[in-house]
């Protein structure tokens, strides 16, 4: 065994090391506890790095356990983990630090700070997962850490709003699991890449084998919001502003897409899901969700509510990128996992330094916040930007992927799938912008916290900073290896040349 | 072997000179004695470990009486595995009601717990038909009295009501093994193997052994005494009862089910076996959905969790040996998660419900943020029990999916994905309630931090199992007379 095939195993413990010790520690030493949670994040930082250029050496760490005869735990890196795994350890730092400065003075920080950790954990297990049996284990372990998350206020509303997460991600678990148990019924356990084993069964059983995919996207599809599974996604909203950032940008809608992933390329294999003609549905699905994604968004007055719908349509560009068959929607897709994750995660930071700042909840109420909160109102417009797919923002790269990759593969159609998005993409979000930046202020702010003309707060402040630079660098060195792009054409070169 | 050197008389010894040297010592010497016998105890459970997994099964004829007249004794691997759970289970509820229960209250406890120890190492030690009888009632008196311990006007009504039940059952089990020794001339275990052959003496003795054991296991229909029973009993003791007391007649039903090779002849039986599991999986699940106690939920968790273990049953075919041994693997891995989630569950339960002061659910508002170590340990128990990973509950539930697939019962998958989904329900309401932040300030009491840690232990060890399950599973795989009647 190599020195860094205990990396993944490392990686995965700084995080629940960090919950242990979180959940112990009394509930005042509230230093202690962040300088706990800041340097775990940090360490396992430092841990991805030698981690990339393991893989980048073509060695994949790996490391097992048997929990059942004949089924291994596995704990495996490959390119496809590393994209996963970096985008959520980069951003359980910027999370964390938000969370610190926007929990401050309130109760019950112990509790939010473990599972906070513990959610990591779980999604850190599911990208470093190297079967199907582990990746269940940890999609599973992230629905458990979640839910105290969302029911943190502990008012009814979010009380209800667990409820319905609950019973969402809950059967979403179960269809999942009666998935990968019937696939290990018919061909035991197999490791994700072993698609030469998955080819001899569709041989043999193709309906049973097209049943068990259904299966698995229909129960990885809940987290993934597609439609009609995303009814949990702006109820969700209720929770705290870093949980719905967590939500939305890493934990679990990226879980149930990457998941997704995992099962298109490493179970079935690209080409094989090709010819069984088991991508256009997804496709269809996809660009479908997309385009009601954004309607929805349309019509919303909240904030959130309208960055919620806006994730049920973005997230399915991860899964339209899937489903095009080619290096370049390939590419579209996976590098629109990180772009997503920046982008969004930046436009939830930002709606909770408007309402813990302001107290703004609703679009109206945005009217000339661009002079009284420039910064954040700057990286809020980064955010929307991107989003709407204009260049140098990261989003701009994702869409441009996805539509060249449509041309190669013979689906002009998605090209109108792709401007129509764009068209409604603005159209919720330049009103906004509008607002912000040149409507006079109407009145006073619904609940000013920090007076003196200020912006919010550093804490809250540089994380959404940092969040939006992140996106626009993401567009600007897009040629560099180690820029989101780079490494998506990494995996995407691997994949198809397998 | 002689006595000094096997570690299975001392397995019965010690517990029965616990239970007389407890009764007669005065009050305060009482918890002293007993805390040395869990320790030897905890010692012989695991030199009988190691001699069983190094030289194989053992066998132990008391004071050289052998097989045909004396008190002929075995361990076998899963009978070693059973040893070890109860020792540790047990020892955990023994040092919680040590600092749960009042020095007068303690020293009538004592007793009965080395009485009801000595009764379940008993079963799972006993080679012979009336062995297992005379474990099977000891226990029995052992748990009612344990029951009728919390004295109040309902748990001495639902002692009354488990006592009936529970000799019932033995009365039927007792004529069967006399039905089956007037038959075969013998009531060792192995010489009815040998010798088995279909009757119909055979047949009415088997069908009043298991609707006997049927009963005192409280497999649907026929649980209705165990919610109030276990609910209504203190703390510890309902703990014992989860997770030890009707493993014991559940282990002789597998027993007999498969030493005498029951599954072979009667298929439909089987069937109706699984359709009770189903049954009590479903019903379990909606009634402790429905219940406004705290500790009522866990009961009728409990009810649902028998049904995952009887499923078993219809699993364990002829036709497939690898089907059975999954299913066989499955339902003990099940009943192993079972014991410790339950006996941790109970345990939190117990400590929140000190803490309010009341019993009901919605008095546990705040909970979470007040004792957020205790709605851990009631979490992971929850999670073990819940089936989901990682965890026991979800490794012994993924067997027994896999045995479905592989005998191609379909009916039990779609069971068993309810059952989790079911159970899921139950255990996030008891959490949605703790969660909730109301204006009213209420004192709570804080219970001992040993409280809180020992229930913890046990959740922790559910989880634990998820990731060990290998070891139990070789454990029982060593040959002894199960695993030989094995198709």
């Amino acid at each position: 065994m190599n020195w860094f095939d205990w990396l993944p195993l490392a990686i995965l413990m700084t995080s629940f090391m960090a919950a242990t010790i979180i959940f112990m520690l009394p509930e005042q030493r509230h230093i202690l506890r962040s300088t706990v949670n800041l340097g775990a994040a940090c360490i396992k930082l430092i841990l991805i790095v030698f981690l990339i250029q393991v893989v980048l050496k073509q060695q994949y760490p790996e490391i097992r356990l048997e929990v059942l005869p004949g089924l291994d735990l596995i704990l495996r890196a490959d390119s496809l983990a590393i994209l996963f795994a970096g985008l959520s350890s980069v951003l359980w730092l910027f999370t964390t630090l938000y969370a610190i400065g926007y929990l401050e003075n309130s109760p019950n920080r112990s509790r939010f700070f473990g599972y906070f950790s513990l959610c990591v954990a779980s999604t850190m297990g599911i990208s470093l997962a190297g079967n199907l049996f582990t990746f269940l284990i940890f999609y599973e372990l992230l629905t458990l850490s979640t839910y105290p998350l969302v029911v943190h206020r502990g008012n009814a509303a979010s009380i209800k709003a667990g409820r319905t997460y609950l019973i969402y991600t809950l059967s979403g678990g179960v269809v999942l699991l009666l998935g990968v148990a019937s696939l290990y019924a018919l061909g035991g356990d197999i490791a994700f890449g072993d698609i030469e084993r998955t080819a001899a069964l569709v041989g043999t059983w193709p309906e049973l084998m097209t049943i068990i995919f259904i299966l698995l996207i229909a129960g990885l599809g809940v987290k993934a919001a597609i439609f009609p599974f995303h009814g949990w996604l702006p109820t969700a909203m209720v929770a705290p502003a870093p949980v719905s950032a967590l939500l939305h940008a890493v934990a679990v809608v990226k879980a149930g897409a990457f998941g997704i992933v995992r099962v298109v390329y490493d179970i079935y294999g690209i080409e094989l899901s090709w010819q069984q003609g088991f991508l256009f549905p997804i496709a269809v699905l996809a660009s479908f969700t997309i385009l009601y994604g954004s309607w929805r968004a349309l019509q919303q007055s909240d904030i959130k509510k309208r960055l919620a719908y806006s994730t049920v349509s973005q997230v399915s560009y991860i899964l339209l990128g899937i489903s095009i068959f080619g290096p370049l929607g390939t590419i579209g897709g996976l590098v629109h996992l990180l772009h997503q994750g920046l982008m969004k995660v930046t436009l939830f930071f930002c709606a909770g330094n408007f309402a813990e700042t302001l107290g703004i909840h609703k679009i109206h109420e945005l009217d000339g916040v661009g002079k009284r909160l420039p910064l954040t109102s700057a990286a809020f417009t980064v955010g929307a930007l991107g989003m709407i797919g204009l260049p140098p923002v990261a989003g701009f790269i994702s869409k441009w992927y996805l539509g060249m990759g449509a041309l190669e593969a013979n689906m002009e159609w998605v090209i109108f799938v792709l401007i129509g998005s764009s068209l409604l993409n603005a159209a919720y979000f330049l009103p906004v912008l509008k607002r912000i930046w040149f409507n006079p202020q109407q009145g006073q702010w619904p609940l000013e916290v920090i007076n003196n003309n200020r912006d919010a707060i550093p804490l809250l402040l540089i994380p959404a900073l940092v969040t939006a630079s992140l996106s626009i660098a993401a567009g600007l060195f897009a040629s560099s290896i180690l820029s989101p792009l780079g490494w998506a054409e990494l995996i995407t070169l691997r994949e198809y040349l397998r | 072997m002689n006595m000094i050197l096997s570690p299975i008389p001392w397995l019965l010894v010690i517990p029965l000179a616990g239970a007389v040297l407890t009764m007669l010592v005065p009050y305060h010497w009482r918890s002293p004695a007993s805390v040395v016998g869990i320790f030897t105890q905890l010692m012989a459970s695991v030199v009988l470990w190691y001699q069983v997994t190094h030289y194989g099964p053992q066998f132990y004829a008391m004071a050289d009486w052998q097989a045909p007249l004396g008190i002929a004794l075995r361990a076998d691997g899963l009978a070693t595995l059973f040893i070890l759970m109860s020792s540790l289970v047990a020892s955990a509820c023994a040092f919680y009601a040590h600092a749960y229960l009042s020095l007068q209250k303690r020293a009538h406890f004592w007793p009965l717990l080395w009485f009801l120890w000595a009764s379940l190492n008993g079963i799972w030690l006993a080679a012979d038909t009336f062995n297992l009888y005379v474990g099977l009632e000891l226990l029995t008196f052992a748990a009612v009295g344990l029951v009728a311990f919390a004295s109040d006007e309902r748990s001495l009504e639902a002692s009354i009501r488990y006592l009936y039940a529970a000799l019932l059952g033995s009365m039927a089990y007792l004529l069967g093994v006399a039905l089956l020794y007037g038959a075969q001339g013998t009531l060792s275990m192995d010489s009815l193997a040998e010798t088995w052959h279909w009757g119909p003496t055979n047949q009415v003795a088997v069908t009043l052994i298991l609707g006997g054991l049927l009963l005192k296991t409280a497999v649907f229909p026929l649980h209705t005494w165990l919610p109030p029973a276990h609910g209504g009993a203190l703390t510890p003791v309902s703990a014992l009862l989860s997770a030890l007391v009707i493993k014991a007649s559940f282990y002789i039903l597998l027993r007999f089910w498969i030493e005498f090779q029951i599954y072979q002849f009667l298929p439909s039986l089987s069937q109706l076996l699984g359709a009770l599991g189903a049954g009590a999986i479903l019903w379990g699940g909606w009634m402790a959905l429905r219940q406004t106690h705290l500790k009522m939920v866990v009961a009728y968790s409990t009810v649902a969790q028998i049904g995952y273990m009887t499923l078993m049953f219809p699993l364990l075919v002829a036709e497939s040996s690898e089907a059975s041994l999954l299913a066989y693997q499955g339902g003990i891995l099940m009943l192993l998660a079972h014991a410790f989630a339950k006996a941790g569950m109970f345990l939190a339960a117990g400590n929140l419900i000190f803490c309010t002061g009341k019993p009901d659910l919605v008095s546990l508002a705040g909970m979470s943020r007040y004792r957020p170590l205790n709605i851990f340990a009631f979490g992971l128990a929850g999670v073990s029990l819940m089936g989901l990973p990682p965890s026991g509950g979800f490794n012994a539930k993924w067997l027994l999916l896999q045995s479905s697939f592989m005998s191609g019962q379909w009916w039990w998958i779609v069971v068993l994905l309810l059952g989790n989904l079911l159970s899921a329900a139950y255990v996030f309401r008891v959490f949605a309630y703790t969660y909730q932040e109301t204006d009213a300030l209420d004192t709570y009491k804080r219970p001992k931090l040993s409280l809180e840690l020992i229930a913890l232990g046990l959740s922790v060890g559910s989880i634990l199992l998820g990731f060990i399950s290998v070891w139990p599973l070789e454990m029982i795989s060593l040959p002894g007379p199960v695993m030989e009647a094995l198709p």
